[in-house]
């Protein structure tokens, strides 16, 4: 399987003042295609920033980051978004949906920046709440969705343009057990049988379980890359 | 791109709906000032028609040559003071200067006329027979008096509609009646269609024409013959009138025998400058009235931008999602332009229709004449999108340059 991400040697410095932050000092990543990994570490040990940069939505200070090959560091910003929006999908802790608009509205969104016709936008925004098992919730607004049936309006958000890479920054944070796996069986599914690349970070380490990789992280560097047990079939870890 | 911009103003208008007191409360603004800039120039146009149609009413391409001031031994006297100008001027005038179309003369005086048991106190003009041609007199009965009138000083008189509603009892016909003059008769030979009110605000009807010969001899009385109260002459074309004035000029200080260090001893005056004279006081009026209007369109487009400038805030966190999920810069600077110029064009199409309707009922209540061209309309309408769009930018900027972790990650 092709490379899909590879990082070599990232580091990011915040300024905050006089002090110096290096929230990510030195990062080696390599993540094949249809890999399931799951992000771990305490709060401030730089996985947050990591997926930032994995998002495309900041950049490494020094390091080369390559997402299907190619050198995201070189790109423009409207490149970026443009990245963000064919090849990544988000998915949130606090599912970030924009309130008052419609779950259909929600999720045609990436779409809609892409330049869609509204009718095309509709159909498979409509497509992808279906697959979430939302069918006939199109009209309801977020906040008259539970909590689980947000985070599933917002997985069909990220799925709409069928992206290559989906990132989840503690999905089921904010979610009940039942909700929680739910959520972590339709991840589980999109991985296994459509082949879409999940990258979760979690502090959870049940939830964690879900992924074939495990990769843990301490104070801006990777501390283990393992597989995990229910990966055991996973490729090769150290990259 | 179409299709993003119509999504988007629909969006905008959908946003815009859910705070329905914010945004009206925002729009007031734009919806005074841009109501009030129609109310103001409406006003402003239709006081200028007003005096145009008054201007117009002295005749057309008109000249008028009055009596001016002579030093005598250092001594000035004023405007009138002396009697300078005759009735061989105007003839001269007529050959010398081929320019003029026709001229003619008058004097005039207040009068005691009687007819029956009524009297009146009008003012009575000797005229050449050409005055009523040059200041675009029309008849209602009867007609002018002739050259023959004239020559014979015959006692015939023609008179103005105040004259004949203050002499007359309503039906009765003045045309042929006899009316007396400073105690001599007169037989009324026509009646003229009324004008209203000249440029200065006065009753132009209220005249009574007689022949100038019968004026000097017979009613007014005179120094010696000939003298006028003020010459008149009219051009074929109003370009003609500039250079027709600068020939009678010349003509005049030849005829008055003036050394060249001497001032004129007469004053001309055309229509353009007594037109010229309202027009700037209306200009000067409209001018101020845009400006006031200005100001609140002015503080209008603030309001809009401090609430854009809030809404950005508020919605911080949406921004980033929508950067997440691929909106480009661009894209949320156009969002919120547009969300700028919904406001300022629901406004400005408010203001207008307030505008309007401020016009009309300025013209019912206070009478004045208003006009509301569809220039000043377009006009207020570009207007209130450019406000939106000049203080759109700022709020728009500042949310398409925020940062899109910052933006998330905002609470």
């Amino acid at each position: 399987m092709a490379a899909l991400i590879s990082c070599e040697d990232l580091w990011k410095i915040y300024r905050l003042g006089d002090v110096e932050v290096q929230a990510l000092r030195g990062v080696d990543l390599l993540i094949k295609e249809g890999e399931f990994v799951a992000i771990m570490g305490a709060s401030g040990s730089g996985k947050s920033t990591l997926m930032n940069i994995l998002g495309c939505l900041d950049r490494p200070t020094k390091g080369c980051y390559r997402l299907q090959g190619v050198d995201v560091g070189g790109l423009r910003a409207d490149q970026l978004a443009e990245i963000r929006n064919r090849r990544i999908g988000f998915v949130f802790q606090n599912f970030n949906l924009i309130p008052r608009t419609s779950a259909l509205e929600n999720v045609q969104l990436p779409l809609f920046y892409r330049g869609l016709p509204l009718r095309q936008q509709r159909a498979l925004a409509a497509e992808a709440l279906a697959r979430v098992g939302l069918q006939g919730r199109e009209n309801h607004y977020p906040s008259q969705l539970s909590g689980g049936q947000q985070q599933r309006v917002a997985i069909a958000r990220a799925l709409v343009a069928s992206p290559s890479l989906l990132l989840a920054d503690e999905p089921t944070g904010n979610l009940d057990t039942q909700s929680s796996l739910e959520i972590m069986a339709i991840l589980d599914g999109l991985n296994k049988k459509q082949g879409i690349t999940i990258i979760l970070v979690t502090h959870e380490t049940d939830i964690a379980a879900y992924a074939e990789r495990e990769v843990v992280m301490k104070d801006g560097r990777i501390l283990t890359d393992r597989k995990t047990p229910s990966g055991a079939s996973a490729l090769p870890v150290e990259a | 791109m179409p299709t993003f911009l119509l999504l988007t103003a629909l969006t905008a208008v959908r946003i815009l709906g859910r705070n329905r007191l914010r945004t009206g409360l925002t729009m007031l603004g734009i919806v005074i000032g841009v109501g009030a800039v129609i109310a103001m120039v409406s006003i402003g146009e239709g006081a200028k028609a007003a005096v145009a149609e008054r201007v117009a009413s002295m005749g057309t391409n008109v000249i008028l040559i009055l009596p001016g001031a002579v030093t005598t031994g250092g001594v000035r006297g004023g405007q009138g003071g002396v009697v300078t100008l005759t009735t061989a001027d105007a003839v001269e005038l007529k050959k010398r200067v081929p320019l003029l179309r026709e001229t003619g003369w008058a004097r005039r005086d207040v009068m005691q006329i009687v007819h029956g048991n009524k009297n009146w106190n009008g003012t009575v003009n000797g005229i050449s027979p050409s005055y009523l041609t040059i200041r675009g007199w029309s008849f209602t009965g009867g007609g002018p008096f002739t050259q023959q009138d004239l020559d014979t000083a015959a006692r015939v008189a023609v008179l103005g509609q105040t004259a004949v509603d203050n002499l007359f009892e309503p039906g009765e016909e003045p045309v042929g009646a006899i009316i007396r003059i400073n105690h001599v008769p007169f037989r009324v030979i026509g009646t003229l269609a009324p004008k209203g009110q000249s440029a200065q605000g006065m009753d132009q009807d209220d005249v009574i024409f007689i022949p100038f010969s019968t004026a000097e001899r017979k009613v007014f009385g005179t120094y010696f013959l000939g003298s006028v109260g003020a010459l008149f002459a009219s051009t074929e074309r109003p370009e003609d009138l500039a250079p027709a004035v600068a020939q009678i000029r010349e003509v005049l200080r030849q005829r008055h025998r003036l050394q060249p260090d001497q001032d004129d001893d007469f004053f001309i005056r055309t229509q353009v400058d007594i037109g010229k004279v309202h027009e700037e006081t209306s200009e000067t009026l409209t001018i101020m009235l845009f400006s006031i209007a200005s100001v609140s369109l002015l503080v209008g487009g603030i309001g809009i931008m401090n609430i854009l400038l809030v809404s950005v805030t508020e919605r911080t966190k949406e921004i980033g999602v929508r950067m997440a999920v691929g909106a480009t810069r661009r894209h949320i600077l156009i969002q919120f332009l547009v969300e700028a110029m919904t406001l300022s064009v629901l406004g400005g199409c408010l203001g207008i229709l307030v505008g309007i309707l401020g016009a009309r009922a300025t013209t019912a209540v206070a009478g004045w004449p208003t006009i509301i061209s569809p220039e000043t309309v377009i006009a207020a309408f570009v207007f209130s999108v450019a406000v939106g769009l000049f203080f759109g930018l700022y709020p728009a900027n500042k949310a398409a340059w925020m940062n899109p972790i910052d933006a998330l990650r905002y609470e």
